[in-house]
């Protein structure tokens, strides 16, 4: 059976090995190059799921949905770990890593793919559960990497509100279990999602309507839902700019995944509440809340990860509505999300490298004096706040057309709520691209490759997306139900 | 199910809400630490008597693994490190004690509520159980809003994971109960480790939360060069609670 390519062991597998090795690696220059091959193997791999069949065992499950979330996983995984080695070149310049703490980052970075990885093709909620605790704690730790009082905040504030998430979120599985048990049986059964799912009309609703409260509360702490968000900017602001990249652009994602895990579960018995409202409620007070947040924000990283709870909360909106197209407006918004943000906080990394600083009032005139760096930014920005042509726009269009079709009144202030995040992020991207150059000129030795294949996939994306990815993305948003 | 084997469960049970109750009005660490110490032998009690009324004998690690890291090690550790914290002494509530008790019965009346409204089809055991632990999650949760002082915050989601793994046991036959167990204490090793050092790298002069509010905000950023070592924290004095 075991004959034939299997993807999944090796995307599983090689993060792992590739912990164990780069933690034993002294030199950075090596590890570095061995993180980004160890990512791009694993990238590779997952390319193999479009070919070999589908996966569904007791523990692990690959369907047409999470090849999706696995291949941009591994794709923006690929390109951080190319970013992350010129970032972490001229932080150990300047001397604020030491080697040591980069053996320990680089075996991190492993580990948090690994988990990721493990938590988006777990057929298992408990599993998936301990997978989603396995990603959170190693980005508490390399969040309190600086070891500054502003990095240990975050780092512990992160702890306490994401282990209360997680905790929240296992009372949610612990729910549902007993509910299943009375139909399935006893034993490892009632936790695998298929099985569920086959049975779930027959659970009782009582308990599964107390369930979904708590996974939302819990998987939504996590994907920084408003109220639960108060982790999230401290967490992207402190940390290593790699690390913010990929908190923004895959760990929201994955818990934005075991939440539509949930969500079809539960749509899937007629007698639960409908999980959509709730989720589009809170998508929504997201949306509106970040919005007015991104005005007085000073600091860059602080902003887009401001900008990430937003567009977290279209995302979430979009699925909550449900239907054919706003799930796949959705679908479509979660992967343009994770490209540009990503790519954003690759640029923004190498800026607050050449000006020594994140303070937006101390960046100044970047298109003159960085013309790669500042174009990198304003291209993502624009693209980022949803103007045309890029692929955000699209998803948001079809976000806010779908809506009007069905609950005109839920689309005013979701279009609100968009026009004045967009006025933040371009009334913020004046300031800091253009105008008098001010701070350091000194160039950067920034690697530009990753940072405009994500923009390049982002534009193409709004011009023209491929047939066969349409289907695709139509095909698994009828899945969501 | 015999009707003994019932009651002692359920006393148990109501053992743990109690400890929940008493570490909320307790105001002193070292004796909130002991009264953690003691709804860990309780928790362990009490999965040990599901696992021999459930006939599973891998939830016996479980309740030693409560009982040996939660009742021993994890207190131990934390009295020696509120000593070296010099904070052994006090502990501060941000609302009055009588609040948090009136709170803390609103909160088991809606948990027993909520879930004793369910008509199930489960047995009464597992849903009273259920009840129970929600209960003791909720004044867990209660205790960490309530409190300012990261150790005793750290004591509030122990408490509340105590929850957890009571509901873990209290449904029958739930697979990974030992995995999540051993899972949560290594996230609460953690924990204590991260207070621990800190205190150790001397980044924290105490670690009253209002302390760490005071760097909310966009005060300070790595880009900032060393400005980190500067900062106003390390001038406030010893111990926690002198708020501005």
């Amino acid at each position: 059976m075991m004959a034939y390519f299997d993807p999944l062991s090796v995307i599983l597998l090689m993060p792992l090995v590739a912990a164990v090795v780069l933690a034993a690696i002294p030199d950075y220059r090596i590890s570095a190059r061995v993180n980004v091959g160890a990512s791009f193997l694993a990238f590779a791999a997952s390319i193999g799921f479009f070919v070999v069949p589908r996966v569904s065992g007791p523990y692990f499950l690959i369907d047409d949905l999470n090849i999706v979330f696995i291949v941009l996983n591994s794709f923006v995984g690929f390109t951080t770990s190319i970013f992350s080695a010129s970032y972490i070149a001229h932080e150990m310049e300047t001397g604020r890593l030491t080697p040591a703490f980069l053996r320990f980052y680089h075996a991190m970075f492993q580990i948090l793919m690994f988990g990721m990885t493990l938590a988006l093709s777990a057929n298992n909620i408990g599993l998936m559960w301990v997978a989603v605790e396995l990603a959170t704690l190693t980005t508490v730790l390399m969040v309190g990497m600086y070891r500054t009082h502003a990095a240990i905040e975050a780092a512990w504030k992160y702890f306490i509100l994401g282990s209360v998430g997680i905790a929240l979120a296992l009372f949610g599985t612990i729910l549902v279990y007993t509910a299943a048990r009375p139909v399935v049986g006893e034993g490892p059964q009632g936790m695998v999602w298929t099985v569920l799912m086959a049975h779930v009309a027959a659970f009782d609703p009582s308990i599964m309507n107390i369930a979904f409260v708590f996974l939302l509360l819990g998987y939504g702490t996590k994907t920084g839902l408003v109220p639960l968000h108060a982790w999230l900017p401290d967490a992207h602001a402190e940390g290593p700019t790699p690390i913010s990249a990929v908190l923004s652009g895959l760990l929201l994602n994955v818990a934005l995944y075991a939440l539509l895990r949930f969500k079809m579960l539960f749509a899937a018995n007629a007698h639960v509440m409908a999980p959509g409202p709730l989720m589009a409620g809170m998508g929504l007070a997201s949306v509106i809340f970040a919005a007015f947040m991104l005005y007085p924000r000073k600091d860059i990283k602080r902003m887009f990860a401001y900008s990430s709870i937003e567009h977290m909360g279209i995302i979430v909106f979009a699925f909550g509505m449900g239907g054919a197209l706003a799930n796949f407006a959705g679908l479509l918004h979660m992967v343009m999300h994770s490209l540009t943000k990503s790519a954003i906080f690759f640029t923004v990394g190498h800026i607050a490298q050449v000006k020594g600083t994140q303070k937006i009032a101390k960046i100044r005139g970047l298109t003159e004096s960085h013309p790669l760096l500042g174009w990198g930014l304003v291209l993502g920005v624009v693209a980022i706040a949803g103007a045309p042509p890029f692929g955000i726009f699209m998803s948001e269009f079809l976000v806010v057309s779908s809506t009007f079709a069905r609950a005109p009144w839920l689309a005013v202030p979701l279009v609100l709520g968009l026009l004045i995040a967009f006025g933040a992020l371009l009334l913020r991207l004046h300031e800091m691209a253009f105008g008098e150059p001010e701070g350091s000129a000194a160039p950067s030795q920034a690697s530009y490759i990753p940072l405009f294949i994500h923009l390049g996939i982002v534009l193409l994306a709004g011009i023209l997306i491929p047939g066969a990815v349409v289907a695709w993305f139509q095909h698994v948003a009828t899945l969501l139900g | 199910m015999t009707s003994l084997s019932f009651d002692i469960a359920h006393a148990l049970a109501g053992a743990l809400i109690l400890s929940s109750f008493m570490m909320l009005y307790q105001d002193r660490l070292s004796a909130l630490i002991n009264l953690f110490a003691v709804q860990a032998v309780i928790l362990s009690f009490s999965v040990a008597w599901q696992a021999f009324i459930q006939d599973a004998p891998h939830l016996y690690i479980t309740a030693f693994i409560a009982v040996l890291f939660k009742a021993l090690v994890i207190p131990l550790a934390l009295h020696r490190m509120i000593v070296r914290l010099g904070i052994h002494r006090e502990i501060e509530t941000v609302i009055g004690i009588g609040m948090t008790m009136m709170a803390g019965m609103g909160l088991v009346a809606l948990s027993l509520s909520l879930i004793l409204d369910v008509a199930s089809q489960s047995d009464p055991l597992a849903r009273e159980d259920l009840a129970f632990a929600l209960a003791v999650i909720l004044l867990g949760l209660l205790m960490m809003v309530t409190r300012r002082n990261a150790v005793s915050q750290v004591v509030g989601f122990m408490s509340l994971e105590n929850g957890l793994v009571f509901a873990a046991t209290g449904a029958q036959g739930m697979p990974f109960v030992v995995e999540i167990s051993v899972a949560f204490s290594i996230l609460i090793a953690f924990i204590v480790i991260g207070i621990f050092l800190f205190r150790i790298r001397e980044r924290f002069d105490t670690v009253d939360l209002r302390a760490l509010d005071h760097f909310r905000g966009e005060r300070f950023s790595p880009g900032d060069g060393p400005s980190g070592a500067a900062l106003p924290v390390l001038d406030r004095s010893r111990g926690a609670g002198r708020g501005r």
